[in-house]
């Protein structure tokens, strides 16, 4: 039901019956690595190239996510997924493989919120049953095709960021034990006029901030309601924007309680810059750490915003700005 | 709104880092002075011990960085070196280097003619284009002149 201007809350809240969390060797040398579901040992994930290796960590999670919801595929009515590869087609590609009616998604990193509110929508009104979705990104894959090869030699500022790469994958249902995801506020395109592609926090701490608010104006609601508030992959700088941007907006948001999946993933030694970033890095936070905490009883309510760059490489080079947006999703313990 | 971006893009510069350009250069100049000295040692090398002079010893001495540079980005280690020299590698005839064979090796999963073959200079292409170009220019301002003179 619509609830204010861009805020759906959900009358029969869907729950995550299962998820599917897969990563490479970076990633399981990091902080969340017990976390995850499966990692492969080598960038290439036995494939000829890393867009194939792409399709195939999103393949594993959702085979994954299947298996620990006990739900057969041919039950499975929806399929929504995407990345950030030219055309999705490493999500196009998995979805052959799945043979699950399919739509592709994109916001850049800010796919995986907009799929989980999407199918959220489709499961709550009585649209579908079981609804598979999630996003995946492949550090090579996204390096050569938005930036440079990746054995180049060149400097990077301190403010870039990762790329995760991973697919995280989570299975909704009608009924079920586990968390239900209780709202979604869609976020509006925003856009600063920054235009640093090695600066993507900065970029996206504007839409953050706009969603989160919009999201409390539209619930009526203030912090004091949510355990964790947790962006997709501001990063560090881009995180502590988004602090300063509700500070001077007089609805101060405690620091402890409002963290950033970017900084979650990697640890301190692992240096990747301000943090992590891509459509897997919201996605394996949330699907994989914040909802065991969550099933753990350590949280009761969360919302999650993933943050997604709208840029291309061929908007970079014709020095247009990033335009930014924010989508973000309440998943909540209710018994 | 355009002044209301050009506002937060003041705020937010505040709160971005700065990029420590002093500390960059001096790294530069190190690293970019070393390459320099064992590019040096080469020419001295071939100069010594094979029959070059000094104008004849350029094209074997490129030749050999960019062999070096070549392996050393193949096995994943210039990558890191350039984020800690940066403009030090990426100055001298190392950085042309990289630029051809990392785009060569990322590209040999589309093959050996569009792949390899199409891209291998999609970084470096700029910089023959442009250093052909100017050294022409040059030459014709030469020859203007030493014509007059």
């Amino acid at each position: 039901m619509l609830q204010g201007k861009a805020t759906w809350v959900f009358n029969n809240p869907p729950t995550i019956i299962s998820t599917g969390t897969v990563g490479g060797p970076f990633e399981e040398k990091g902080n969340i690595a017990d976390d995850f579901d499966l990692f492969f040992s080598d960038q290439w994930m036995e494939e000829k190239s890393f867009e194939q290796a792409h399709r195939h960590l999103i393949e594993e999670a959702s085979t994954i996510a299947l298996k620990k919801g006990n739900v057969d595929r041919e039950n499975i009515n929806f399929f929504l997924h995407g990345d950030l590869i030219n055309q999705i087609t490493p999500s196009n590609f998995a979805a052959r493989e799945l043979k699950i009616p399919y739509l592709g998604l994109f916001s850049a990193c800010a796919t995986s919120m907009e799929g989980l509110a999407l199918s959220s929508l489709l499961v709550s009104e009585g649209n579908a049953n079981y609804v598979l979705t999630g996003t995946a990104s492949h550090t090579n894959a996204a390096e050569r095709q938005f930036r440079y090869p990746n054995e180049y030699g060149s400097q990077k500022p301190d403010t870039s960021q990762r790329t995760v790469t991973g697919a995280g994958v989570a299975l909704l249902a009608k009924n079920g034990n586990g968390p239900k995801v209780t709202s979604a506020t869609i976020g509006k395109v925003m856009d600063e006029g920054m235009t640093d592609p090695f600066n993507m926090g900065g970029a996206m701490a504007p839409a953050a901030f706009d969603t989160i608010k919009q999201h409390f104006l539209d619930r009526n609601i203030d912090e004091s309601y949510y355990d964790l508030i947790v962006t997709g992959d501001l990063a560090k700088y881009g995180r502590m924007i988004c602090l300063d941007l509700f500070s001077k907006n007089q609805q101060p948001i405690t620091e402890d309680k409002f963290q950033d999946c970017g900084l979650m993933i990697y640890k301190k030694e692992q240096s990747v810059f301000a943090g992590a970033s891509g459509p897997a890095c919201s996605a394996v936070v949330t699907y994989g750490h914040l909802l065991k905490k969550l099933k753990n009883k350590e949280y009761k309510r969360i919302l999650v915003v993933a943050t997604g760059a709208l840029l291309s490489p061929l908007t970079v080079q014709q020095k247009q700005s990033i335009p930014c947006v924010a989508h973000a999703v309440s998943i909540e313990n209710i018994n | 709104m355009a002044k209301q971006q050009t506002n937060y893009q003041k705020y937010e510069s505040k709160i971005e880092p700065k990029r420590p350009v002093l500390k960059n250069c001096l790294k530069a100049f190190i690293i970019g002075g070393i390459i320099c000295v064992i590019g040096q040692l080469i020419s001295t090398f071939y100069m010594y011990f094979f029959n070059f002079t000094e104008q004849t010893v350029g094209n074997p001495t490129t030749a050999t960085l960019i062999f070096i540079t070549m392996l050393l980005t193949g096995f994943g280690v210039y990558d890191k070196i350039a984020q800690f020299a940066g403009a030090g590698t990426a100055v001298p005839v190392t950085g042309f280097g990289t630029a051809v064979i990392s785009a060569a090796i990322e590209h040999r999963t589309e093959g050996f003619v569009q792949g390899v073959g199409g891209n291998m200079f999609k970084l470096a292409g700029s910089v023959i284009l442009f250093g052909v170009f100017s050294s022409f220019l040059i030459a014709l301002i030469k020859t203007i002149f030493s014509y007059w003179s």
